[in-house]
């Protein structure tokens, strides 16, 4: 059976004053009907730019998109706007990471939803209501008749998330596309989301793709992960040769640079050192040779390096000029509680550069809190 | 259990709780209190309710060691950390700083005291004026507080502090903007132990930066911290971050420490059911451990801190609440069994505790 | 909400009892020409200014003027008499009132719509030639003085004098007839009145737009599948809200006098009244019109506040 989803080849680059940028690079993965897809990165992997190309929303006079989403044998990067626009909300529906900005401030969370049901159903007012409602009370707001004439301002940041994807589901999609939406919550009503997500998946039978920074959650809800780094995919198979044997020095990095619960607490944190480059100049060969601890001159930093299935699984595909054999061994060895060589973990990381793209894609920054500032403060004195 | 619970001194603790004082406090902290006034009227506003955001906090902190401040948004752990810093007037209560309380010291009085005590911010982008040179922000405690008055020892100072928290002392002329998250949060800590402080709050200092980076901050604290012998006060949301990072926690909700102690206490035998469903929602990243536990997922929202629950302020979402009891009686903050201080008159047995949270075993 | 507005009314009354104070301090206190030696014409003899200084109440104490002036003002709302022509100021005022609504009123909802179409036209065709065609032509219709634009206008399109002598031109409202004849008379008046506003508005609102649309919201429009045009609305909806807070605030300052569209069109408005009234050294209406001025523009204010509560749902008082 062919996937419901098949991203192959995509490319995103943006046209601007600064120079072309490189934000989605040759990435290809597929997803099933009702499986999850975790894509794991952080700010300016990619991540979240390709997950809006599957939905045309990155289509922009800048912007050259090449390459193929095939959605139920559909290709969505040739399709006109206005056959996006019923795939959209539709059969793909897409919920984002914070729920504070992401409804309306002005309407009434009845009206936007309404708005939804009716841009793909042909239905009266008051049955989108009904339908409306009955999202509501299937995510769980209690009293979701009345709910209906609140504004978004009136819900907290859980329930106003469980307002998005009661929109994104009320036209039955086929898959949700979830952009980092507990990110922006507190662990308790992460934890809500997130079994709210599994479980109306598991009723409605939709596949999903869960684009977020942090493992935990793709360990929870995902079947498969795809792990993104400036802009390609370095990493990719089931969650749990992901986890049991990951590939990727880049994934090493991220699995052992977080605080995590399950390891001994006075366990050493191993930063990546530096920072992710520019998505304009990007180094040469594999995008993370300067970052990375196991680099081999000559190889890492000429050429193209290609997804190459491992060793031990075809599914599980690593973007690494080091021997399958010889990744697993010094992953044996990261986890036993060795530090990669030459790496001293409290060093400071090398110097930067400064050239930044913050535009692209922002940092998923949780809420900022206004802090009165301590130097005004002392000033005032 | 042989060794005996390591209690703050100024904990809540009942009766018959009594433990002799192991170490010296640097901090204490007695039924802090910070009501915001909600105010109503025609022309003369009168106060007709209180957002109680800390509503009676009492702990120690000994000087070197990391307290962790964990709870989630709306718990008061922002504002017991700038009632610390006295960037907030406390409605009532004592911060007893090595012993003399600066609860109601004015201004003037606290300029001395402010060399001691330094904040580290949440957000790196917007704690730092734009419009000033890093060598101009990390050089400002020296200015303020008169310690270094020679403009070219100064730069050496700062420029010695630009290196010891990694940043290049060569960028001493650039502004916020020509640097990333995590290299805002090095000028902020580089600025924060400028002038030596005995301690330094840090509120949220890494939940803005992406996760390859936060490592680095942390691990940069760690080391400061070891180097300078500092006192760190660290208010988070993220629990996997706090228990790295701190040798005691404070567990808070809306506005009450609910649960105190040791960082291998509080993540191996929870005893506040809240901590237990703090713990058992935090997703593990191991497939294998998360898989095999039930998640414990607490129903509803925070209540308002305007207009708390009665007397155990959790009972409203409590998995092992009993009415009659928890919504009459407050629990106060006393010994449990295993050690943790916990405010609860139905604590979390071990069992429990193994059933719900994946990561208590390790 | 109920509690907000009586507040603000509370305040209002204050601050207007504030403005009639100052005002009757700047006209009373400061040096200028005596009244009643205006109003006593040509060749007084000095009995006759003397009768007239007493029958104004001008002999008295400052304190006690100042007393009567406020209780005239609070308790029968009278302005006074002119100084002039002894007419009651707050009379004039009311029959000139009409002229001048009329003239702002109908520039408003020109400048207004203009504004917007031309704003969201602007942002949504960021950066194309159209887009900086009408932001140039704003740029110029903001710098032109009114009474050059209307000198302008005038000269090319009024029916007396023009090149293209399409419209009714100077004078013409005060020889026209009813409220369709004097709509007609106004086109001129309303088009060189709006220009200038309109151009602000259309690049505020085009600023406004151009910051809503990058907003999460209007991405998740876009991701409902919603068509282009529903996501401008959903656009507009916030981007407009600011500008009602101005668009009260002028209207309740044109209200005060529009007087320099009303001195080139001789429309006999309060800001042609307020005008009159400052070249003759009529103390008394210059102080009624001043009063009237921070009347409306108080009122405006509240007004405006309370609508802003019904725009935006988050505003609570």
């Amino acid at each position: 059976m062919a996937p419901l989803l098949e991203v192959k080849d995509l490319t995103v680059r943006f046209r601007t004053e600064d120079g072309v940028v490189n934000a989605v690079d040759g990435v290809s993965y597929s997803v099933d009907a009702g499986k999850t897809l975790g894509i794991v990165g952080e700010s300016g992997s990619g991540k979240s730019v390709s997950s809006l190309t599957v939905m045309g929303l990155t289509r922009a006079k800048n912007a050259d998109i090449t390459g193929q989403v095939l959605f139920q044998g559909q290709d969505l990067v040739t399709a006109t706007e206005s056959q996006m626009r019923v795939v959209r909300g539709g059969p793909i529906a897409m919920i984002f990471q914070d729920p504070m900005s992401s409804l309306h401030p002005m309407y009434r969370v009845g009206t936007q939803l309404v708005e939804a049901v009716r841009m793909h159903q042909k239905v009266s007012k008051s049955a989108a209501r009904d339908r409306a409602a009955q999202m509501l009370s299937l995510v769980g707001i209690p009293d979701p008749k009345a709910r209906m004439n609140a504004y978004p301002h009136e819900f907290s940041g859980g329930m106003r998330q469980r307002v998005m994807i009661a929109m994104g589901l009320c036209n039955d999609p086929k898959m949700l596309i979830a952009d980092e939406p507990t990110t922006a919550l507190d662990v308790t009503v992460q934890a809500q989301i997130l079994e709210l997500i599994e479980r109306l998946q598991s009723e409605l039978d939709t596949a999903v793709i869960m684009i977020t920074h942090d493992l935990g959650v793709v360990a929870e809800v995902t079947d498969d992960i795809a792990v993104m780094y400036c802009g390609r995919i370095v990493e990719r198979g089931p969650k749990a040769d992901i986890f049991a044997r990951p590939e990727h020095p880049y994934t090493w990095g991220l699995l052992t640079s977080i605080p995590r619960l399950d390891t001994p607490r006075d366990q050493e944190l191993v930063p990546i050192a530096g920072r992710p480059p520019s998505l304009i100049n990007r180094p040469a060969g594999c995008h993370f040779h300067p970052r990375c601890p196991y680099a081999r001159p000559g190889q890492c930093d000429t050429g193209d390096v290609l997804l190459e299935p491992s060793a031990a699984s075809p599914a599980h595909v690593v973007r690494c000029v080091i021997p399958s054999a010889e990744r697993t061994a010094i992953w044996a060895a990261l986890k036993a509680g060795e530090t990669p060589q030459g790496v001293d973990p409290g060093a400071p990381p090398p110097l930067e550069k400064t050239l930044v793209l913050e535009h692209a894609e922002p940092e998923p920054e949780t809420v900022a809190t206004d802090a009165p500032s301590l130097e005004k403060k002392l000033t005032d004195d | 259990m042989t060794d005996p619970p390591d209690l703050g001194k100024g904990a809540n603790l009942s009766k018959g709780a009594t433990v002799p004082p192991k170490r010296e406090p640097i901090i204490e902290v007695k039924d802090l209190k910070k009501h915001f006034p909600i105010k109503k009227g025609i022309i003369l506003a009168r106060q007709v309710g209180a957002v109680r955001a800390v509503d009676g906090v009492s702990f120690d902190v000994a000087a070197g060691e990391t307290l962790g401040i964990v709870g989630e948004s709306g718990c008061g752990k922002s504002t017991t950390a700038r009632l610390i810093m006295r960037l907030l007037d406390p409605t009532s209560g004592q911060i007893l700083y090595q012993g003399q309380d600066i609860a109601t010291l004015s201004r003037k009085e606290l300029k001395p005291l402010r060399r001691d005590m330094q904040m580290i911010f949440q957000d790196p982008y917007s704690s730092l004026n734009p419009r000033k040179t890093v060598g101009s922000i990390i050089s400002e405690p020296f200015i303020i507080h008169g310690t270094e008055t020679d403009e070219d020892k100064r730069k050496k100072l700062v420029q010695e502090l630009m290196d010891q928290v990694g940043l290049n002392p060569e960028h001493y002329n650039r502004l916020p903007h020509e640097f990333s998250g995590g290299q805002r949060q090095r000028i902020g800590v580089a600025r924060a132990i400028a002038l030596k402080p005995k301690i330094v709050v840090a509120d949220e200092p890494v939940s803005a930066l992406d996760v390859s980076i936060q490592a680095q901050i942390l691990n940069l604290l760690r080391d400061l911290q070891r180097d300078l012998g500092l006192t760190i006060i660290f208010i988070a949301h993220d629990l996997s971050v706090v228990r790295h990072m701190c040798d005691r926690i404070a567990v808070m909700y809306l506005g009450k420490v609910v649960e105190l102690a040791s960082a291998d206490e509080l993540y191996a035998r929870p005893r506040h059911p809240y901590t237990g469903a703090l713990l058992s929602a935090v997703p593990v990243p191991d497939p294998v451990l998360a898989a095999a536990k039930k998640r414990q997922i607490l129903g509803g929202d925070v209540p308002s801190p305007a207009n708390p629950p009665s007397a155990c302020r959790f009972h409203t979402r409590c998995p092992k609440a009993v009415m009659g009891t928890c919504d009459v009686d407050e629990p106060q903050l006393e010994v449990k069994d295993g050690g943790s201080i916990a405010a609860c008159h139905f604590p979390l047995t071990d069992r429990e505790v193994g059933a719900q949270v994946p990561t208590a075993a390790a | 909400m109920g509690t907000y507005i009586i507040r603000r009314v509370l305040w209002t009354v204050l601050l207007l009892f504030l403005i009639s104070s100052i005002t009757f301090g700047i006209f009373n206190l400061l040096p200028s020409a005596d009244p009643a030696l205006l109003r006593a014409g040509k060749n007084p003899t000095p009995d006759a200014v003397e009768a007239i200084r007493e029958q104004l109440g001008l002999d008295k104490s400052k304190p006690e003027q100042f007393k009567n002036y406020m209780e005239r003002l609070v308790f029968h709302f009278d302005f006074g008499r002119s100084y002039v022509n002894n007419v009651e100021v707050k009379e004039t005022i009311f029959d000139r009132l009409p002229n001048t609504l009329y003239l702002i009123s109908g520039a408003a909802i020109i400048w207004f719509l203009a504004g917007i179409v031309i704003g969201t036209i602007s942002a949504i065709k960021r950066g194309s030639i159209l887009d900086r065609l009408m932001m140039g032509g704003a740029l110029v219709l903001i710098s032109a003085p009114v009474y050059w634009l209307g000198l302008v206008v005038t000269y090319l399109f009024s029916n007396d004098l023009g090149k293209f002598p399409l419209l009714p031109g100077v004078g013409a409202y005060g020889n026209a007839d009813g409220f369709f004849d004097k709509g007609h008379a106004l086109i001129m008046p309303w088009l060189v009145l709006a220009s200038a506003f309109a151009a602000i508005y259309a690049r505020l609102l085009r600023s406004n737009m151009l910051e809503v649309m990058g907003e999460d919201y209007i991405r998740t429009a876009r991701a409902k599948g919603l068509p282009g045009r529903s996501v401008i609305r959903h656009g507009l909806r916030s981007a407009i809200t600011p500008l009602i807070t101005v668009l009260g605030l002028d209207v309740g300052i044109l209200v005060g006098g529009a007087i320099l569209t009303e001195s080139v069109f001789s429309i006999q408005g309060i800001g042609r009244l307020s005008f009159d009234a400052i070249s003759r050294g009529d103390l008394q209406m210059i102080q009624g019109t001043t009063l009237f001025l921070a009347l409306a523009v108080c009122l405006a204010s509240l007004v405006v506040d309370i609508l802003y509560a019904f725009l935006d749902p988050r505003v609570r008082y």
